[in-house]
């Protein structure tokens, strides 16, 4: 138990609030305000969890998101939540935390075995110890590999909660609100621009909060508070706590994530626990401030050792203090500051050790003044203490080590500027050797960087510097910018000079906590070759997993610089990505999960499917009805059938709505039809229907379907359900960018219209039935093909075409889509008493295949119109798309493979699709391969199974046999080669 | 990305559907020389820097546009209709 503890007054938080949570199963409290993180301080808690490779014991190192140890998983069942940082996590009533990757207990940890064998598991040695025998990667060493190093466990149920996603705008996105955010936010937003001010955390004020500078001569936190009440006001402001601006994207577009509920157990009902933004900013501010760096020593990730800035947050925010003997370990002086804020808390200052000799004398003069040791020149080079800090070793400027006796060490090795985002559309930043660290080089376009970000360290640099960026943006958008006094604080001393790895200290130095690369793995890994950061990174796996190594990469690339005997500069470093910190994959989806991943679409006749029982199917984004079972049925083919043999011998409705419809009209209809239909449209009658295929530019098929000429210019366009979409802007971009001059208009009414197929030879009698009486349907009036305007059931608006996919005598019928259910429901009625029964996608795909028509099968983009026995379609008087390619020697040759109809030679054997085609007396090998099948069905009709196929040589292949090999299922059947149109080849039906 | 529709104005990318080299696409060849279409149809620059392509405003207007875009920043300098040949300057 380290001493760790809740001081008497002080912080942000509410002390009127107390807060119960557990954390591994033991009962604690804390305030309103406190992070997890805190709220363990404030119990005592120094031991947080085990390290992902050696299970050393660890502590809370930060206050912030960069934090590599402190993870946890929160909460419990479903909601379990792996790897979220304590130090961001805001403290709920009743919050369950469990640390992670400790086995059996967080005190004592059987694999803390692996700290001792060190040596063993140091830089690359995934690639040099396990590389024999082969065999024992998957089964021995990789399990146990990945049960020793690990990171916390996701629920295995599903999420219960929402995500959501939402779009804004603005003209100014500041990013962070610290002191320069702040400020930039309110001279912007002052002059009138749309601003919007994201934070990452649920109190706006950053380093402020975490301080005691004054601003106007009050604490900083205050300002920082009156600033936010300001801006929270004004109308063209939105304020986004609790939401992290993780990615930069093209065009001023940013990703963010607000964390909508994660400080609740359980989010309201109907609200989300998280919601992904996309802002669309014409200008951002960023002012996302800087990160601590630690100190690179022996043992320096003991328990109890901590970033200074971050004692300074717990001690001067959340009013807890990570010991009651603190020492302080600095190269900036940035880092006297932690010594003073703690003994103004009453914390017990041991010592304070700067490594440099020449610190300003007036620097740290009051700590002197209360007999405080001072040691300058002088460094910690080891940490004593296992599970918690006990003491360090000092060597002082004249090389004797003593030890100093403390429970908390406050390090600082200088702050490194967040430039994260500048980086995420290609921008390197570039060393300053004045700041010790990487500043903003090349910025994402529109944006700007503000405060301790760009290297203005200072409170007072950094107010200014949001000001005038502030001010900047605005007056770049046309904005009048007030003059409004800046707000007075003091440019406090901010050198420092860079300590970058303190040797001659006996212990692991770590460079990376969260994945336990020492300083020693980074002079490893150039000796063996990995000299490039971005080798490094991957030899050793520094600055992956959760941080993103937003601690480590800078003291690891000036390690590497200096074994490299380089200046920092001249060994670059890496890019950061999106995102900036961890985004769950929940919040990425938002509401596309389940069944809701895409919208389902249903046909106006929908509910009257659902009356009829149909077994709906997914087809596409559609629900469609498949067939319609009876009782007594006991599987869909028997359904299929039968509703077949009632399409064959009687009459059957069935919904076509969902086949893509395209209303063209225009004196130039004709002609555009011309050019993209390979057949001829220009000559099709006013009232008649054409069957038409389309081809792509290089010559293969692309859709196929019928067109109607209504009048003389207004066509109505079908196509395939499946290329509804595609083919409307394929017309678009036929008529907008090859001939923009044809004066032709179109709309997709896909929507507008539903249509039914009424088929058998009973259809028209049917049809009679609800035909209105002015509108003759007889065979001489209404011959096969006619396509025309008419009005059912006493005056509503039909169209009526006299078409067949079945081969059967039959009529599609559109009506709006309003009324389609009632209408089909109508058609039902009437024809009861000759037997109509509704049918489904089966019995139409039955039936096609027993009609030799061509579907998604067979039109698969391989295939050309001669291919499929459409060769005769193709005009030879007129140009269209296609038509050039279509004859490429390749195209035509005779051996191509040509539809072919095929049945098996013992009529009660069964044939699949896929299977193989290979001549009789072959091997079933690729160079015997003539082909495949393509469609099956067993026909109802013929009560036998038959198939349609491409084969080598197609027609010529006629009345000779084959074997349909399928190597997968293990089918092995002889079948005749035959005509495709298996069903009345003369189309006598069709005319009946 | 955002790309400004003549007709619409500044819209997400997500409303477009993109086909193109503009410049190759909208000069379909007259005639029957297959060497023309093999070039129509498959042959394209692949420039880094400015290229001329054409989107389609799928979820908007319907209308084909010819957006000037730099491949290497992303950064779009003109956007204009297609059926005037992408002539015109309106982004």
């Amino acid at each position: 138990m380290s001493s760790a503890g809740r001081l008497p007054t002080g912080g942000l938080i509410d002390r009127a609030r107390p807060i119960q949570f557990r954390f591994d199963g033991r009962s604690m409290s804390g305030f309103a305000g406190d992070t997890l993180a805190s709220a363990l301080i404030g119990n005592g808690v120094g031991l947080v969890g085990r390290s992902f490779k050696y299970h050393r014991p660890r502590g809370i190192l930060s206050a912030g998101s960069e934090e590599p140890n402190a993870l946890a998983e929160l909460r419990s069942g479903a909601r379990r939540e792996p790897n979220t940082r304590a130090t961001t996590v805001e403290l709920f009533d009743g919050l369950e935390a469990q640390s992670q990757n400790r086995w059996p207990s967080l005190g004592f940890d059987i694999l803390a075995l692996n700290g001792l064998a060190g040596g063993f598991l140091s830089a690359g040695f995934y690639y040099k110890t396990f590389m024999w025998p082969a065999a024992f990667w998957e089964k021995v060493y990789e399990p146990l590999i990945r049960r020793a190093a690990g990171l916390g466990r996701s629920a295995s149920a599903e999420d219960p909660d929402h995500y959501d996603k939402a779009h804004a705008h603005c003209d100014i996105l500041v990013i962070g609100a610290g002191p320069a955010g702040l400020m930039a936010a309110l001279t912007a937003a002052r002059s009138g621009a749309r601003v919007i001010l994201a934070d990452e955390d649920s109190l706006p004020g950053g380093r402020l909060n975490g301080e005691r500078h004054e601003i106007d001569g009050r604490a900083g936190s205050k300002w920082a508070a009156t600033a936010t009440a300001e801006l929270a006001a004004m109308p063209n402001v939105r304020l986004m706590r609790r939401t992290t601006i993780f990615g930069v994207y093209d065009g001023g577009t940013y990703g963010a994530v607000e964390r909508v509920n994660d400080h609740v157990a359980v989010p309201p009902p109907f609200q989300p626990r998280q919601r992904m933004w996309r802002i669309y900013a014409r200008r951002a501010i960023l002012a996302a401030g800087a990160l601590e760096r630690p100190l690179v020593f022996a043992n320096n990730d003991r328990p109890g050792i901590m970033l200074a800035g971050a004692v300074r947050s717990y001690i001067n925010r959340f009013g807890v203090t990570p010991g009651q003997r603190l020492a302080v370990f600095t190269c900036s002086d940035n880092g006297w500051r932690a010594a003073a804020d703690a003994a103004a808390a009453g914390v017990s200052i041991e010592a304070v050790i700067d490594s440099r000799s020449d610190v300003a004398p007036a620097l740290g003069a009051d700590l002197v003044a209360r007999g405080i040791r001072i040691f300058r020149g002088a460094q910690v080079i080891r940490a004593l203490g296992s599970r918690a800090l006990q003491a360090i070793e000092v060597r002082d400027h004249t090389g004797r080590v003593s030890s100093i006796l403390c429970d908390a060490l406050a390090m600082s090795g200088g702050w490194s500027p967040v430039t994260h985002l500048t980086s995420h559309l290609g921008g390197r930043p570039v060393w300053s050797e004045a700041h010790a660290a990487f500043v903003p080089g090349t910025l994402p376009p529109g944006m700007s960087v503000v405060g301790a970000a760009n290297g203005a360290m200072t409170l007072a640099r950094a107010l200014a510097s949001g000001r005038d960026a502030g001010a900047r943006t605005a007056s770049d958008l046309d904005r009048t910018v007030s003059d409004a006094p800046l707000p007075k604080a003091d440019d406090e001393p901010a050198s420092v000079r860079a300590l970058w790895h303190v040797s001659g200290g006996r212990g692991p130095a770590f460079v990376d906590f969260q994945n336990d690369v020492t300083a020693k793995d980074v002079g490893l890994a150039n000796r063996e070759g990995y000299r490039s950061v971005e080798l490094l990174k991957r030899y050793t796996t520094l600055g992956m997993a959760t941080d993103q190594g937003k601690t480590s990469n800078v003291n690891a690339l000036a390690i590497l610089a200096s074994e490299r005997a380089q200046p920092v500069a001249a060994v670059g470093t890496t890019l950061n990505r999106p995102p900036y910190t961890p985004v769950a994959i929940g919040a990425l989806a938002g509401h596309h999960r389940g069944k809701d991943f895409r919208a389902t679409r249903l046909s106006p006749l929908h509910e009257w499917a659902r009356e009829q029982g149909a077994a709906f199917i997914e087809s596409g984004a559609w629900l469609r009805a498949s067939w319609f079972p009876r009782p007594g049925e006991n599987d869909w083919l028997e359904s299929a059938s039968r509703e077949v043999r009632a399409v064959r011998s009687a009459v059957g409705l069935t919904d076509v709505s969902t086949l893509g419809k395209i209303d063209i009209q225009g004196p130039d209809a004709a002609t555009l039809l011309d050019r993209v239909y390979c057949n001829t449209f220009s000559t099709l009658q006013v009232g008649r229907a054409r069957y038409g295929v389309m081809l792509r530019e290089d010559g293969f098929v692309m859709d196929d379907g019928t067109t109607s000429r209504l009048a003389a210019d207004h066509f109505v366009m079908t196509t395939t359900t499946a290329n509804a979409v595609g083919i409307m802007r394929h017309l678009e971009f036929c008529h907008q960018g090859l001939w923009p001059d044809l004066d032709v208009q179109m709309a997709s009414v896909s929507e507008q219209w539903a249509q039914l197929a009424i088929a058998g030879p009973k259809s028209r009698e049917t049809l009679t039935r609800i035909v209105d009486r002015q509108h003759d349907i007889s065979d001489a009036a209404f011959p096969y093909l006619t396509a025309r305007e008419i009005t059912v059931l006493g005056g509503t608006r039909a169209r009526l075409f006299r078409i067949s996919y079945s081969g059967e005598l039959a009529y599609e019928l559109a009506v709006p889509a309003g009324v389609g259910s009632a209408v089909a429901s109508a058609i039902m009625e009437a024809g009861k008493d000759l037997g109509i029964q509704p049918y489904g996608l089966e019995a139409m795909g039955i039936m096609r295949i027993e009609k030799g028509h061509v579907a998604g099968n067979e039109i698969n983009g391989q295939t050309t119109a001669r291919d499929l026995g459409l060769g005769k379609m193709m005009s030879r008087k007129k140009d269209y798309i296609g038509r050039v390619l279509a004859e490429r020697p390749a195209l035509v040759t005779p051996d191509r493979w040509g539809l072919v109809g095929l049945k098996p030679v013992d009529w009660t054997s069964r044939i699949r699709a896929g299977a193989h085609l290979i001549p009789i007396g072959a091997a079933a090998t690729t160079a015997n391969d003539l082909g495949y099948v393509t469609s099956v069905a067993f026909s109802p009709t013929f009560e036998r199974w038959i198939g349609l196929g491409l084969i080598s040589g197609g027609a010529s292949k006629h009345g000779t046999r084959i074997r349909l090999v399928d190597l997968l299922r293990g089918t092995d059947v002889e079948a005749e080669v035959c005509d495709p149109v298996f069903y009345d080849p003369k189309g006598e039906r069709l005319h009946g | 990305m955002r790309i400004r529709c003549p007709y619409c104005g500044e819209r997400s990318n997500d409303e477009f559907t993109v086909l193109g080299d503009a410049d190759a696409l909208l000069t379909r060849p007259s005639g029957e020389n297959i060497e023309a279409f093999h070039e129509y149809v498959y042959q394209r620059t692949n420039p880094a820097g400015l290229h001329r392509e054409l989107w389609y405003h799928s979820a908007g207007c319907r209308r084909w546009l010819v957006v000037t875009r730099d491949t290497r920043t992303h950064e779009i300098t003109n956007v204009a209709f297609a059926n005037s040949r992408g002539e015109g300057a309106t982004a």
